[in-house]
């Protein structure tokens, strides 16, 4: 059913419409332009076939050179990784967003300022706090000498990239989720006790499903932002893991503005097509064949 | 004939030191359709709650069939609930909302209680046919694939009876199930539950603040106030003899009076004195006199026992509501005859009109109509504010 649209609902669109085209649309269509032009302005692919066909020679740890696809090994590098942090995300986010509904109300606000404070900080300084605490003469290796139990090295390695990025986005997990969770309807649950789940299975059959909205929400906003982070993987990586971000900052910086644009083009026409593919099927699982594609 | 299942035994229920179960004895009968009645806040959802397993009595005692499940969780229990609003899964369709609890392995019949007994799951073919089978009873076949939150309030309403009848539970507990359907939905329910009630054999539990379906539907009648028990008796029990003001208040209407009982069969009212069919009382003992306002006959004023003046009169379709003023006291009286305001009328009383109560508590509190005009003045005024 769509609403009849009359004068006074285009009058309380528009500041809303003018918003949205000012700061979303025209920076997308620049993207865009910038994309499919040369450095003269005119009409091209060539940005878009550099970013799928360069090419480069690597070294592997036994000295053999292996020619690869430059920006197609540092956009699945990049994937790989932000996969890896969104699901462990997901895996310490569900159970934390679980919690904090059944916990009382008091200690419901208490968890979450505790997950909202560090949001307050700045994100280069959260990164800079990891440095010192992963570095190999850092918080963490001290902290193990103490206890005697020897030191580990894990700055300049994927793991400090992954552990930086969860505790970066973690609260982009946790909220959704809680906030599907807490809506909930407590009679559901009564409802799924009253036919025979045991605890366990009204989580499975009731719970999870009915806040698979959530989830898809979590990862969104986990998955996103992780997959085109820079910063995280030069500080924590020590400049080892050259992710897809990087590569657009590097572009940007060297005023290669044309091939930058193509490269965040393409990232964003994949993660697109990639959300909605999600959503599609979880939709169909959740909701039965009702769900659209977007 | 007739064997007791559930047994209630001294059950008080506090929540943060406020009691709203106090000392509840209640003994349910297998195969009744026992009606929990009162108004809200009355503890009739929490007594169906503490059968349900939903909640654990502060004290006092929980009987199923003899054994005490105070520590029995919901899903073990051979109980199932239809919810107030329902509470189907809005992720499953009709079909899978009703199959949910078949399509949970349970233990097989008769090993309940040994640990770690086997859990059995139905075979595919089992559930569909008891599925569809209790679709039919609720009269929705073909709507199986339907998703639940496309479906109109009585037609969730079924969904939710068929979900928990499927699973063919001793006791079926229901939450005021027919609050948010309208009128005529309403009776409509009714007449099919009290139908699946009698086809099934499954003893009802069924809570509602509302009488005229509590008289309906139930072999016995359970009505509640401030945590208590007022009264259990069959629906004709409850209108004709209750036992005290608020039960006589509650179920239908009644003028409530102060009266002295001078032997049995004589009471007075308003300075005089009455005949009436009750007795038991000591002699010149302060009695509550409940008067049916359908009792009350209204004829000339020569015939009648009392005369009054008629203060205001309201057409309500099967009836006129006439009050009538007795020396400053104001009656309700029911009569398909019109008496227009300021009439002097009299009025006639069968022995059998006037039920005798002992004081109680309640005394005082209600069954006085002097405030009705008054009260249905605002209530008109308060209606046409609305239609402006």
């Amino acid at each position: 059913m769509r609403e009849r649209l009359n004068r006074s609902t285009f009058s309380l669109l528009a500041p809303y419409s003018f918003w949205a085209v000012l700061f979303i649309v025209v920076p997308l269509v620049f993207v865009a332009y910038y994309a499919f032009t040369d450095n003269s302005f005119s009409f091209t692919f060539d940005n878009i076939t550099r970013f799928f066909t360069a090419t480069s020679t690597v070294t592997n740890g036994s000295g053999a050179e292996t020619e690869v696809r430059t920006y197609l090994l540092i956009f699945w590098r990049s994937l790989k990784l932000a996969v890896i942090s969104t699901i462990i995300c997901l895996l310490l986010g569900y159970p934390m967003a679980y919690i904090m509904t059944r916990a009382g109300s008091r200690a419901q606000r208490i968890m979450m300022i505790l997950i909202m404070i560090p949001m307050w900080m700045n994100f280069l300084i959260r990164t800079y706090a990891w440095m010192t605490i992963l570095q190999d003469t850092g918080i963490l290796n001290g902290f193990l000498g103490v206890l005697g139990l020897g030191t580990v090295h894990i700055i300049g390695t994927e793991s400090a990239v992954v552990i930086g990025m969860v505790y970066d986005y973690l609260p982009y997990m946790i909220l959704p989720i809680y906030s599907i969770l807490a809506k909930m309807d407590d009679k559901l649950i009564e409802a799924a006790k009253d036919l025979g789940c045991s605890g366990p299975q009204v989580l499975r059959k009731v719970i999870f499903p009915l806040s698979m909205p959530g989830v898809l929400n979590g990862i969104t906003m986990v998955l996103i932002p992780s997959i085109s982070t820079f910063y995280i993987s030069q500080k924590l990586g020590n400049g080892r893991f050259f992710l897809i971000g990087d590569a657009i900052e590097n572009q940007f910086v060297a005023n290669n503005l044309h091939f930058a644009a193509a490269m965040a083009f393409i990232l964003m026409v994949i993660l697109l097509v990639a959300m909605a593919l999600i959503k599609y099927v979880t939709n169909r699982q959740a909701y039965g064949k009702g769900g659209g594609l977007l | 004939m007739s064997k007791e299942l559930i047994r209630l035994c001294n059950c008080t229920m506090t929540f943060d030191g406020e009691t709203v179960l106090d000392s509840i004895n209640l003994e349910i009968q297998d195969k009744e359709f026992l009606t929990l009645l009162g108004p809200s806040g009355c503890g009739k959802t929490t007594t169906l709650r503490i059968i349900g397993g939903f909640l654990k009595p502060t004290s006092g005692d929980v009987y199923f069939d003899g054994v005490r499940i105070n520590d029995v969780p919901p899903y073990k229990r051979r109980v199932n609930t239809v919810f107030q609003k329902y509470a189907l899964f809005p992720h499953l369709n009709v079909f899978d909302n009703v199959a949910f609890g078949l399509r949970i392995p349970k233990a097989a019949p008769g090993t309940e209680a040994a640990a770690g007994a086997k859990k059995v799951r139905l075979p595919k073919e089992e559930v569909y046919r008891r599925v569809m089978e209790m679709l039919e009873v609720v009269s929705l076949k073909g709507f199986e694939h339907r998703s639940v939150t496309s479906l109109s309030g009585g037609q969730q309403q079924r969904v939710a009876i068929a979900r928990a009848l499927v699973n063919q539970p001793e006791v079926l507990l229901l939450d005021e199930p027919l609050g948010a359907l309208d009128m005529r939905l309403r009776k409509d329910m009714q007449n099919e539950l009290k139908r699946i009630q009698q086809a099934t054999g499954i003893t009802f539990i069924y809570v509602t603040h509302d009488q005229e379906e509590a008289l309906t539907m139930s072999d016995t009648v359970v009505v509640m106030n401030n945590g208590q028990i007022q009264q259990i008796g069959t629906p004709e029990d409850i209108y004709n003899e209750p036992q005290n003001a608020f039960v006589a208040d509650f179920i239908g209407e009644s003028n409530i009076l102060d009266g002295i009982m001078h032997e049995d069969g004589v009471v007075q009212i308003l300075d005089r004195k009455f005949k009436c069919l009750d007795g038991g009382f000591a002699p010149m003992e302060p009695v509550d006199v409940v008067i049916r306002p359908e009792d009350i006959d209204i004829v000339s004023v020569k015939e009648g026992m009392l005369c009054g003046t008629v203060t205001n009169i309201t057409f309500k379709g099967v009836h006129y509501d006439i009050i009538v003023d007795f020396k400053g006291f104001k009656w309700l009286i029911q009569s398909t005859d019109y008496s227009p305001v300021g009439a002097k009328i009299g009025i006639k009383i069968d022995p059998d009109g006037f039920h005798i109560m002992k004081k109680s508590e309640y005394s005082g509190m209600f069954g006085d109509y002097s405030s009705y005009s008054e009260e249905y003045d605002e209530i008109s005024i308060a209606e046409s504010e609305d239609e402006a």
